[in-house]
């Protein structure tokens, strides 16, 4: 008995949801980063499940979501930097207190 | 009806991974939430080794479990944003995402369920072998990869000079 291609999607699924929520209700910048990177990790586990159910021999989606994790690195890097640097100027990170663009 | 090894295995993970992501949004207290993150992230390197893709879980635990939570970690204490999560959004707009995430949610799972697969089940996976990979990385033929790849180099540059350029003192 093997397992189903539909619970691989629902766990992916609860997971881009889960994502989604956190991205609307939180106000702090890293928590929403934190639930930016759970939707990314639900894109990269249908990549890994769809190019195993439909092509198990070529590896398309197994490079996609390879270039998916390296690309979030680079992201969540650069999106921390500015965080920190938007610390040093205005000594908090809520979303609402970002309202002006003055270097 | 029995259950394999696999399948126990399987349904273990995606069930902590499922609490840990939804306790991951929910919790108050942010350090506790990049915790939970982490979790996660080791469920879907786990997903990644039942799926047959031994370098893809690798390279998950690598760069995420060892790399960006880790960063996470830092910048929380960097900019001592423990106390500040607890603010919450209005009435209306609470509402309004929770009725954007239900009526989401029951769309997508009516369509996966629904959808009727034509093959049930996961092919047997078998390990893709090392070489594989890394000859398709670098190679430019038809299933090739070296344009990507190149590419993500270039982009890993750029960020780096980026993220130093932005967030050193002036």
């Amino acid at each position: 008995m093997e397992l189903h291609v539909v619970s691989y999607l629902v766990v992916s699924a609860i997971m881009l949801f889960a994502g989604i929520y956190g991205f609307f209700t939180r106000k702090n910048l890293l928590a929403v980063l934190i639930s930016v990177e759970l939707m990314l990790n639900a894109t990269n586990i249908n990549f890994a499940v769809f190019n195993r159910y439909l092509f198990p021999d070529v590896f398309e989606g197994h490079f996609f979501a390879l270039f998916g994790i390296g690309i979030a690195a680079a992201e969540t890097a650069v999106a921390i930097a500015i965080i920190i640097n938007i610390y040093r100027n205005i000594r908090n990170i809520q979303t609402d207190n970002i309202d002006e663009l003055k270097g | 009806m029995d259950i394999t090894l696999q399948q126990t295995v399987f349904y273990v993970v995606a069930i902590l991974m499922s609490v840990f992501s939804v306790m991951t949004v929910t919790t108050k207290s942010i350090l506790r939430s990049a915790t939970y993150l982490l979790f996660v992230l080791f469920g879907t390197a786990a997903i990644y080794f039942i799926l047959g893709y031994t370098f893809l879980g690798a390279v998950q635990l690598m760069v995420y479990a060892g790399g960006i939570v880790v960063l996470y970690v830092f910048s929380i204490l960097l900019t001592n944003s423990d106390k500040s999560i607890n603010l919450k959004i209005c009435r209306s707009k609470m509402v309004a995402v929770l009725a954007t995430i239900i009526l989401g949610a029951a769309l997508v799972l009516f369509l996966i369920w629904t959808n009727g697969f034509a093959l049930n089940v996961i092919p047997e996976g078998s390990e893709i072998a090392l070489k594989e990979i890394g000859h398709a990385l670098i190679s430019s033929d038809k299933y090739g990869y070296v344009l990507p790849f190149e590419a993500v180099g270039v982009l890993l540059l750029a960020c780096m000079i980026g993220g130093i350029l932005i967030a050193r003192k002036r």
